[in-house]
């Protein structure tokens, strides 16, 4: 089995303060942590998952800047054989179909059984990238994809549909699917595997490598963002004030109130 | 003159809320465009549909074929790219749903054209769409400019626009033949029901839901205590099901269960959509959360911006005074 994972690395705005740039066209980045999109976190260890079973390899692939390299290294010391980060200083702007664009360009030449991408990213949860990737290569895809059983040439797929029904596929390969959360347990990584990963061959590619220029790949965007701004809050709580034991305190009036105790 | 199609989604022999929702903004988009609402319809033996649907839209066209009775992205994506050429629609709305998700992008990159995905707001300027659309998991909203093209897709989160009654449009139902092709390449084998859990959240007057914010699996007794001393159940966020920490049965949100009690109380969850479409009609809401900017305080009645491990404890404990004495 040779599986390509496509990964993103994203900023975790989780627990922090999204400050938005002046020219409201992105969020003021420098003082966020970054980490692997959640989604291709599963992804990833699906891949690895497969390998160790089947043999075969597994290439981690991101469209990102050199910092982007934290998560592909993070990929390699989980298992993956080897990486390839490609970038333009150009693809800041670029919307998932760009992505796609790129990632096809970069995968099109390339053997391979299986190509994983998480459902969304978490930044901007366009859930675009891998559905067009199949699209652009010509083979079958299933999005939200919560199990996978490997046949002769072919796979079963579970799909996650809305309220926990799930409806089962059989998808023949090669074939992308986009993962679902909760479909493994993602390993931690180990200090070997880290050691490993700096053995490993981690290869830059820019646009022209792939005969593409920015401007022809931004044309191709679908969206372009003009505005950003905090969204306006449909209601907003009450916020109660005080010590935790103050808190408590209130919120057993409120609730006695309510005759909800 | 130019349309607004929706397409309707529907399973299990029911259509499903975010079609209403959809037809909705497209009636009064179509309104403000001049042009007319029209519902698509793909599926076998769906003439009650039809009909409903004509209560909604000036026009339902309707593919009846026993290939498209079960959603599969590659034959509904040949009966849609078939319709968009012959009817050149300005706008083709679908669900940003375990459904539209799987075709859209597919579907846009076939045809060349533009896709706007998980939309919560559209408008049509001339011949320009803007769409509005969220980042960082809610807590920014962005405008964004569509690519200029004859025809634009795009798909709308649930709960984005009120399904509003049938207007009686008095629809005309047409029927309309559309080659579509057999693959073999992907093909549908059955659905799968969830698991049914021990617990019916669903039933319960007081839930005590959790989400990442609690850290580690053996914190979770501070949840089950305070639950327990409020007489209410555990329900919890999809990482924890994700993790395992509680069984699905528990998930509150789209992929999870949509519960309605007397009081929810959210804790460490960031009010990400997905779970807020399973909560958001709560009688009250409580959001315990230590981040001021989460969007979980914008669907809460009540606001607790701490620690949870310091709030929790101290709650559980009020809460058995308050019973006991
Ligand atoms: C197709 C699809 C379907 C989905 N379906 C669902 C669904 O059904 N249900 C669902 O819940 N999600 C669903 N999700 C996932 C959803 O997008 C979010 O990822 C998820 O809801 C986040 O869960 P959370 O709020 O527990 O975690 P996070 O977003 O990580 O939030 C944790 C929160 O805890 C707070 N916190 C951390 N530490 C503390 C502390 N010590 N004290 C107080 N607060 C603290 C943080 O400030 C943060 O706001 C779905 C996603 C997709 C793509």
């Amino acid at each position: 089995m040779d599986i390509i994972v496509c990964v993103k690395h994203v900023p975790d705005t989780t627990e922090a303060e999204v400050v938005i740039r002046e020219d409201q066209r992105g969020i003021k980045t420098e003082d966020l942590p970054y980490v692997i999109n959640e989604w291709d976190e599963y992804a990833i260890e699906e891949a690895i998952l497969m390998k160790e079973r089947l043999g075969g390899t597994v290439v981690a692939v991101t469209v990102g800047p050199e910092e982007a390299e934290a998560t592909l290294r993070r990929c390699l010391a989980k298992g993956a054989d080897w990486a390839m980060r490609i970038w333009d200083e150009g693809l800041e702007e670029a919307d998932g179909f760009a992505i796609a664009k790129v990632l096809h360009a970069a995968i099109k030449d390339m053997k391979y059984d299986l190509i994983l991408t998480g459902t969304q990213a978490g930044d901007d949860g366009y859930a675009v990238v891998g559905v067009a990737l199949a699209e652009l290569l010509g083979i079958p895809h299933a999005a939200l994809v919560k199990k996978i059983e490997l046949k002769d040439g072919s796979a079963v797929v579970h799909r996650e549909l809305e309220g926990g029904l799930e409806e089962v596929v059989e998808v023949r390969l090669p074939a992308v699917f986009t993962i679902q959360t909760g479909i493994n347990e993602p390993r931690y990584v180990s200090i070997m595997g880290i050691k490993r990963a700096r053995k490993k061959e981690l290869r830059v590619v820019s646009l022209s490598d792939l005969g593409l220029t920015v401007d022809e790949v931004l044309q191709s965007s679908w969206l372009t963002i003009k505005r950003m701004y905090v969204p306006p809050p449909k209601k907003q709580a009450v916020i109660i004030q005080g010590s935790p034991a103050d808190v408590a305190a209130q919120i057993v009036e409120i609730l006695k109130s309510k005759g909800l105790m | 003159m130019r349309d607004i199609f929706v397409l309707a989604e529907h399973r299990k022999g029911e259509i499903r809320d975010i079609t209403f929702e959809m037809l909705s903004k497209g009636w009064e988009l179509a309104e403000q465009a001049g042009g007319t609402l029209t519902a698509v319809l793909l599926g076998h033996n769906v003439d009650e549909h039809a009909s409903k649907l004509a209560e909604y839209a000036k026009k339902v066209l309707v593919v009846d074929n026993p290939l498209l009775e079960n959603f599969n992205a590659e034959l509904y994506q040949q009966a849609l790219a078939h319709i968009i050429k012959e009817h050149k629609p300005t706008l083709l709305m679908m669900g940003h749903t375990g459904f539209g998700m799987d075709l859209a992008p597919a579907l846009a990159v076939q045809l060349g054209l533009p896709l706007a995905t998980d939309c919560i707001d559209l408008c049509l300027d001339g011949g320009r769409l803007l769409v509005t659309r969220q980042m960082y998991g809610g807590k920014v909203n962005v405008e964004a400019a569509v690519r200029v093209a004859e025809t634009y897709l795009v798909t709308v989160r649930s709960a984005s626009f009120e399904a509003k009654e049938g207007v009686s449009a008095g629809g005309e139902i047409v029927h309309v033949d559309v080659p579509i092709q057999e693959v073999d390449y992907k093909r549908f084998v059955q659905y799968v029901e969830p698991p049914k859990g021990e617990v019916d959240i669903t039933a319960a007057d007081i839930i005590v839901s959790v989400g990442r914010g609690i850290r580690e699996e053996k914190n979770l007794p501070l949840i089950e205590e305070l639950a327990k001393a409020l007489g209410g159940v555990v329900a919890c966020s999809r990482p924890i099901v994700d993790k395992g920490w509680l069984p699905k049965d528990r998930q509150v949100g789209s992929s999870g269960k949509t519960v309605r009690p007397k009081l929810y109380i959210a804790i460490g969850i960031s009010g990400a959509f997905q779970h807020v479409l399973g909560m958001k009609d709560s009688e009250m809401i409580i959001a315990i959360n230590k981040d001021p900017k989460a969007p979980i305080f914008s669907v809460a009645d009540y606001g607790v911006v701490d620690d949870l491990f310091k709030v929790v404890p101290e709650l559980t404990k009020k809460i058995q005074e308050a019973k006991g004495g």
